[in-house]
């Protein structure tokens, strides 16, 4: 009887009356057990979004941004994967704390997930249309023939052309564009109110990022839904992004409105990656790159986790683990949003 | 070039998102501790494998035992003169361990311990000389078809087929009938004639892979000869699998030899465990210890070399694990 | 498809015409004589063993000997079986079924027990069940077929007295159960062995992430999206695997006393009949290349990414 309690409070959460953030991820830490000892992939992240909102997570490879995004998700290999500490909120309630079936109903109905390699993402062996209708049927319980119908439909709103025509064709027929748009309409099937998309560009031809990008924007604007967007890319996420959290070796460096924070970075780190983008004005100058590599997560450096690399690094940035400070203008306003893991915050910015 | 680089990063990314072990591997910075190569990584799984290390132990022991069987008998016991008199069918005592009655006697009075540790020599040699022949053949043929392609392929393709095509224990019952004295090598060149097949299959299919990695375009574009990119670039890097499905052909090898010598048309000179099973079948209902030692031991030295092949390839192919 | 089809039997031709010639080649070309092994140690007339040779066209250059083989094939003639001045297709005609009937056995076997056993270890990687299943796949394979054998035999027909220790009616099913038990030992293992693997990979696969992340029940996500998948390299196996079972079955025979081609094939040997040699390995080589055929048509319908090229 609790079990169909509890899940029906989740499925109508607007019943309780909540109103806070729809996502609230809060203290989360993940680690995997390897051979090697412990790898502290996500070591205590917070951030949140807002119904319509679009939160870019910033990072390289290893920084923790796709693994916090699979805690989310609920499908963390665990083992050898573990959340030892942390809460993800979803409409004000934790889903850690939820059980594998109340779970399993929330993924893809109310979040779903875009993911970076389409081809290897979708079952190679079952056609897009019947990978498409599975989400009806499972989820609302449709006909094969209705489910059908529907995925033609939505294979028409993420724009692919003779979409009936092609609904029992197999992803490899596809082109990786068109690939990627199906992922977006898998995603998108059941108007789910929160969207993860982990590099949903990365694996596709520059033209295409665009149109695809632009196609995610546009629906997202359209069912108001909150979007994740994990990239490295800083160029995707100057035109999509509200708000952007930078991530390093496990742990949100800087947070702020996406131009804010491209016009003054908080961050050394933050710094770096911008001043290593190429740029038509500065053509002929030597391209700016952060030295060293990013840390080993079983050996994360004591301290500011950036310091071996830092450039403006003292001897407190190797012995205190810097919290994340509100940051405010020299003035003293506070600036709201952004924030900085830095001991040298104001030098950065300032700087 | 950016096309490449945004590639790669994709699928270091990729990696990154999906098993922690990539993260490590591809983060693995200044810090220290060295890089882990293939190699390397194969090695530490290998030592801290239970079945590597048993199946290594088997090995070594059984090549010692191969090579100087006397050395685990107590007492000088020929294992091919037998006391019709005063040991036929004698029981085993399993007490007097390592002593010419330990397994017992057989209908012709022979020690059955001395015929079982005799026996090794015959049924190694024979596992290692076709595992030779087969991937010499089979490696230089599935090199060759994979890397050239074309004509080439499709004949040596069609080659293979027809050689796979016979059944493999019938075709070495057919090869080995014409022969009346078959010794070792005559069971060997027998077993290998039929068997290069499958290696050259993995050979090719492995070539064909590493043929078109970056590395080897690479080599080419600086100007590398033929020769040195087959034996320098390529072999080195498509030899794995080969390495692994011939550790684990030879104690199919070792099997084959055995049924073929049960069956009469294996062996004739030389001591062999499958002839001593043949005979001890006709005792199964009053004496089964004569089928059972050569048996056992048979067992045992295909699963030693099994477990030595299957440990080799789940440290090289962490996948199949 | 039909293309393809056409293709592929004209493809099997040359690899048929190489098979058949190679065993024949091994069958006569080496010392030995069938018609005088009919007489045994009796000292016979040179112009009588003449007169017999001529009549089956032994007499003949080998080449011209495998051209008439050849050329009588398509006719169902396979030559004569000297000792019993019988049609080798009628002496196969015979055995075939009963060895057919043991291979479908065994095969049967090997597919329900090989490919739970592979299921169930896959899909726990790593812990106990797996391990056990890894074990008994080891001694599996390792213990040869005829050692098994005998161990069966002892076991259920000597010590339990389920059954007696050889067939004493070939066609029995029921009989022919324990030899296809042991027949299928081996390729039990490999089924099981090759289906955890498969299933183990599958479960990492991307795709299995999109499927857990769509919210759909295990259930689903396990009969739809993993068997289809890790169920293709396990077809193909089977199929290839068919043919080591027929010849596995001639040991097995032996052992249990099955009047199948094993023990024709034994006979044949010793006494050097090369027809009904070639016979039976022609018959094998033809259902072989045929289920391979048959294989990678239903591997093209398992996997939509091969295409009839």
């Amino acid at each position: 009887m609790s079990i169909i309690d509890k899940t029906d409070a989740v499925l109508e959460p607007e019943a309780v009356g909540f109103d806070g953030p729809l996502l609230d991820v809060r203290d989360l830490h993940v680690e995997f057990h390897t051979r090697d000892g412990v790898a502290k992939a996500v070591n205590g992240v917070n951030y949140s979004v807002e119904a319509g909102e679009t939160l870019a997570v910033l990072g390289e490879s290893g920084s923790g941004k796709s693994v916090t995004a699979q805690a989310i998700m609920g499908i963390l290999d665990m083992p050898p994967g573990r959340i030892p500490r942390g809460e993800i909120m979803f409409r004000g309630q934790d889903m850690l704390k939820m059980s594998e079936e109340q779970r399993r109903r929330i993924r893809g109905r109310k979040i779903a997930m875009i993911f970076q390699d389409a081809l290897s993402s979708l079952n190679p062996v079952l056609s897009v249309g019947y990978q498409l209708g599975e989400m009806y049927r499972v989820h609302e319980g449709l006909s094969k023939k209705a489910a059908k119908a529907k995925a033609i439909e939505m294979m028409d709103r993420v724009k692919i052309p003779a979409a009936a025509a092609r609904v029992n064709d197999y992803p490899h027929q596809f082109s990786g564009g068109m690939r990627q748009r199906i992922m977006i309409a898998m995603a998108l099937a059941l108007e789910p109110e929160l969207i993860i998309a982990d590099e949903p560009t990365t694996a596709l031809d520059v033209t295409v990022q665009a149109q695809v990008m632009d196609l995610l924007a546009e629906l997202q604007r359209e069912y108001r839904m909150g979007l994740i967007l994990i990239t490295h890319d800083l160029g995707v996420v100057a035109d999509v992004a509200d708000k952007i959290a930078v991530m390093y070796a496990g742990r949100i460096v800087e947070r702020g409105p996406v131009h804010e924070l491209y016009r003054n970075p908080g961050h050394p780190y933050t710094k770096g990656l911008l001043e290593s983008i190429p740029r038509l004005d500065q053509k002929g100058q030597e391209l700016y790159a952060i030295k060293g590599l990013p840390p080993n997560l079983t050996r994360i450096p004591s301290g500011c986790a950036f310091n071996p690399r830092c450039p403006m690094a003292q001897d407190v940035c190797r012995t205190d683990v810097p919290p994340l400070h509100p940051m405010t203008a020299p003035d003293g306003t506070e600036l709201v949003g952004r924030a900085s893991a830095c001991h040298f915050w104001k030098e950065t910015v300032n700087g | 070039m950016s096309e490449l680089t945004s590639k790669t990063d994709t699928v270091v990314a990729a990696q990154a998102a999906t098993t922690p072990d990539a993260v490590l591997a591809t983060d693995a910075g200044p810090a220290p501790g060295k890089p882990r190569s293939l190699w390397s990584d194969a090695w530490y799984d290998l030592r801290h494998n239970w079945m590597f290390l048993l199946s290594t132990f088997l090995i070594l022991l059984l090549l010692l035992i191969a090579a100087v069987p006397d050395l685990f008998i107590s007492g000088s016991v020929s294992p091919r003169d037998g006391d019709l008199t005063a040991h036929y069918l004698q029981s085993p005592q399993m007490s007097h361990l390592f002593s010419a009655e330990w397994f017992g006697y057989d209908h012709q009075g022979r020690s059955i311990y001395a015929r079982v540790l005799h026996g090794t020599r015959a049924s190694i040699l024979v596992g290692v000389m076709v595992t030779l022949v087969v991937s010499l053949v089979g490696g230089l043929v599935g090199l060759i078809s994979g890397y050239f392609g074309g004509w080439v392929d499709s004949v040596v393709s069609r080659v293979t087929d027809v050689f796979f095509g016979i059944p493999f224990l019938l075709g070495a019952m057919v090869v080995l009938n014409t022969f009346a004295e078959r010794s070792v090598p005559v069971v060997a060149l027998a077993l290998a004639v039929l068997g290069w097949t499958s290696i050259a299959r993995v050979m090719r299919g492995s070539v064909i892979t590493v043929k078109q990695a970056d590395y080897v375009t690479a080599a080419r574009a600086l100007g590398a000869g033929t020769g040195r990119i087959l034996f320098k670039h390529i072999l080195p890097n498509a030899v794995a699998p080969v390495i692994v499905v011939a550790t684990i052909a030879l104690g199919g090898y070792i099997t084959a030899e055995a049924t073929l010598s049960f069956l009469g048309i294996g062996l004739t000179e030389a001591i062999s465990w499958g002839q001593d099973i043949s005979s001890g079948k006709d005792y199964l209902r009053t004496a089964q210890y004569v089928l059972f030692f050569p048996a056992a031991m048979l067992s045992v030295t295909v699963l030693a070399f099994l477990m030595f092949g299957d440990a080799v390839r789940n440290a090289l192919d962490p996948k199949s694990r | 498809m039909g293309r393809y089809v056409a293709r592929r039997l004209l493809q099997m031709i040359p690899v048929f015409i190489g098979t058949t010639l190679l065993i024949f080649l091994m069958m006569y070309a080496l010392p030995g004589d069938p018609v005088r092994a009919l007489y045994g140690e009796q000292s016979v007339d040179v112009s009588q063993i003449a007169a017999i040779k001529a009549e089956y066209g032994l007499d003949k250059p080998l080449w011209q000997q495998y051209i008439n083989y050849l050329t009588g094939l398509p006719q169902g003639d396979f030559g004569t079986q000297i000792a019993s001045r019988r049609p080798v297709a009628e002496v196969i005609g015979e055995a075939f079924p009963v060895t057919i009937r043991l291979t479908i056995l065994a095969f049967v076997f090997t597919v329900l027990v090989g490919v739970s056993m592979g299921i169930v270890s896959g899909m726990r990687a790593g812990r106990k069940t797996d391990t056990s299943v890894l074990v008994i796949t080891l001694a599996l394979i390792s213990v040869p077929s005829f050692v098994l054998g005998f161990l069966f035999q002892w076991l259920f027909a000597m010590q339990f007295g389920w059954v007696t220790p050889t067939v004493q009616d070939s066609m029995n099913v029921g009989q022919l159960l324990l030899p296809a038990i042991v027949l299928a030992s081996l390729s039990l293992a490999y089924v099981a062995r090759l289906t955890r693997t498969s299933i183990a990979e599958n479960l990492r696969a991307d795709y299995m992430r999109t499927a857990v992340a769509k919210g759909l029940p295990r259930r689903r996500i396990i009969s739809m999206h993993l068997m289809r998948n890790s169920m293709i390299p396990v077809v193909t196996f089977l199929g290839i695997d068919i043919g080591s079972l027929m010849t596995g079955a001639i040991i097995t025979e032996g052992i249990f006393n099955v009047q199948g081609i094993g023990n024709l094939v034994y006979l044949a040997l010793s006494r050097r009949e090369g027809a009904t040699v070639v016979g039976i390995v022609t018959v094998m080589v033809l259902i072989y290349l045929f289920v391979n055929l048959l294989v990678d048509l239903l591997y093209a319908v398992l996997d939509p990414r091969i295409r009839y090229v």
